[in-house]
């Protein structure tokens, strides 16, 4: 079968996502930004961006009762960068909406501004084959994690990619490098919960 | 993690181009001052743009219009958690350099502002900071990314609250990649010479049919139905610039055209978009009546 992979598409780097999921066998990947449309995903990814935008508009069309019901469901849910700020309980210093699922506090723009920016090869536990290179934009890190998350890669000594259950986040952006692992990591955390 | 730095580079031209497409689907919108840039922020804007005075007041006042004051640029820094751009005129590096030093997140080397060079634009590939350029079509595009930038926005007519421009530069720019796209290989070196743009990216438009970075519309846009049309004709993101805080309701007019312009395809949102906005536009401006010295698009080659 297909699974269905919605990339959450109110704004931010989706179609980058939907190109990279789509690299995978098993799997339609597309945009979604209506409720009827994400109802429809055995899991959906939510791409680099602005958190406050794409928080504002969720709740705005009301997405978040959608993006809700998937989440309830134990359909798992993939945040990258602004996707993973939105799924974190806890941001430092903020009071921006958020969907709030993962264990996690974490604090945006930690690295820096746009000038402090950069790639780097970084060990990912459970990737077979070596270091990814990960790009890193204005990029979150996670400070505290609760009993229940998985750390699964630090970079400068900071956590940049945790796991809990059926939800996975990572500051950095493998849909803007061409190795697939992280996507493949995620489909099948989707075949998973499918089976 | 010994050999972490030597593997680490920072502001590469993934860094660069991947701030851009994260704007995507986006609205940038124009502010002065940090009141205004919370206002767009709470909009749900993805970025603001710093500037001394918006482009219709550029247009009123004339005079030197130059890089924006950089208390002010520093005062939106501090207010706001989207990314902060500012303006550097034309060919003005220093001006650029100085924006790069206090933290701006993009540098738009723009034609809004008095030229400070009429031949040379910025070298941009020797900047860590990203630079966004306006082009009017696909060859000025091409130019501006060969010296580095990092996302291309159409210019229109900045300061007009006249769509028509924009449509026009964002047409050239489609027709441009469709013609480009459809040369044989043995064709494109004439039509790089022809064009005036540098033959390697001629060569990479004519492979992949689509520019090398972002491309996002500004100059004129005032509506909602401004921003869907721009989108449809194949905008990546909006800039809006006098748009909003020279209109009678900024805040519902923000969040209007944030709205039309995620949901841009769906007119039914469009319309709702509209219906929710009671004050007026900005005035506009035929540009057909506007001298070629009074049209900021000519700026720049």
């Amino acid at each position: 079968m297909k699974y269905r992979i919605g990339v959450l598409s109110v704004q931010g780097d989706f179609a980058e996502h939907v190109a990279a999921m789509n690299d995978l066998d098993d799997v339609e990947a597309l945009p979604v930004k209506t409720a009827e449309a994400i109802a429809s995903c055995h899991g959906l990814i939510i791409p680099g961006g602005e958190s406050t935008t794409i928080g504002k508009l969720c709740q705005r069309f009301g997405l978040d009762e959608a993006i809700g019901k998937l989440h309830a469901d134990g359909r798992p849910i993939w945040g990258t960068c602004a996707g993973l700020i939105l799924l974190a309980r806890d941001i430092v210093d903020s009071d921006q909406w958020r969907l709030g699922y993962m264990d996690i506090e974490v604090k945006r723009n930690a690295f820096g501004r746009q000038v402090d920016s950069f790639e780097t090869d970084l060990a990912v536990a459970k990737l077979a084959g070596g270091a990814t290179r990960a790009v890193f934009i204005r990029a979150p890190y996670v400070t505290t994690v609760g009993d229940n998350v998985t750390v699964m890669a630090t970079c400068r000594d900071k956590i940049v990619m945790v796991r809990q259950e059926h939800l996975l986040g990572c500051a950095f952006h493998p849909e803007l490098t061409d190795d697939r692992r992280v996507q493949q990591y995620f489909l099948d955390m989707v075949k998973a919960a499918e089976s | 993690m010994a050999d972490e730095s030597t593997m680490a580079e920072r502001s590469t031209w993934r860094n660069k181009v991947g701030l851009a497409e994260m704007l995507r689907g986006g609205v940038i919108m124009d502010v002065t001052n940090a009141e205004q840039a919370k206002i767009a922020e709470d909009a749900g804007a993805v970025s603001v743009m710093a500037l001394e005075r918006v482009p219709a007041d550029i247009r009123a006042e004339g005079g030197v219009a130059r890089m924006a004051d950089l208390k002010v640029i520093e005062e939106i820094m501090d207010t706001v958690t989207i990314p902060v751009m500012a303006k550097a005129r034309i060919g003005h590096f220093a001006e650029a350099q100085v924006l790069q030093a206090i933290g701006a997140d993009f540098v738009d080397e723009s034609e809004v502002l008095t030229p400070a060079d009429e031949f040379f634009h910025i070298d941009k590939h020797a900047f860590d900071v990203p630079f966004v350029c306006g082009c009017t079509d696909l060859a000025e595009a091409l130019r501006r990314i060969g010296e580095g930038a990092a996302m291309i926005r159409t210019k229109g007519e900045a300061g007009s609250g006249n769509i028509v421009e924009a449509t026009r530069h964002m047409r050239n720019v489609m027709t441009g990649l469709k013609h480009v796209s459809g040369l044989r290989d043995d064709e494109l070196m004439t039509e790089a010479k022809n064009m005036g743009a540098p033959y390697h990216l001629v060569k990479e438009v004519a492979r992949t049919g689509k520019l090398p970075v972002p491309n996002f519309s500004a100059g004129g846009i005032a509506t909602p139905a401004d921003a869907a049309l721009m989108m449809q004709l194949g905008a990546q993101a909006i800039f809006v610039g006098s748009g909003i805080f020279k209109s009678e309701d900024p805040e519902a007019r923000a969040n209007a055209i944030v709205h039309a312009a995620t949901y841009f395809e769906d007119p039914v949102e469009v319309a709702r978009a509209c219906r929710g906005l009671e004050g007026a536009a900005m005035d506009g401006i035929d540009v057909r009546t506007l001298e070629d010295s009074e049209r900021l698009a000519t700026r720049g080659w």
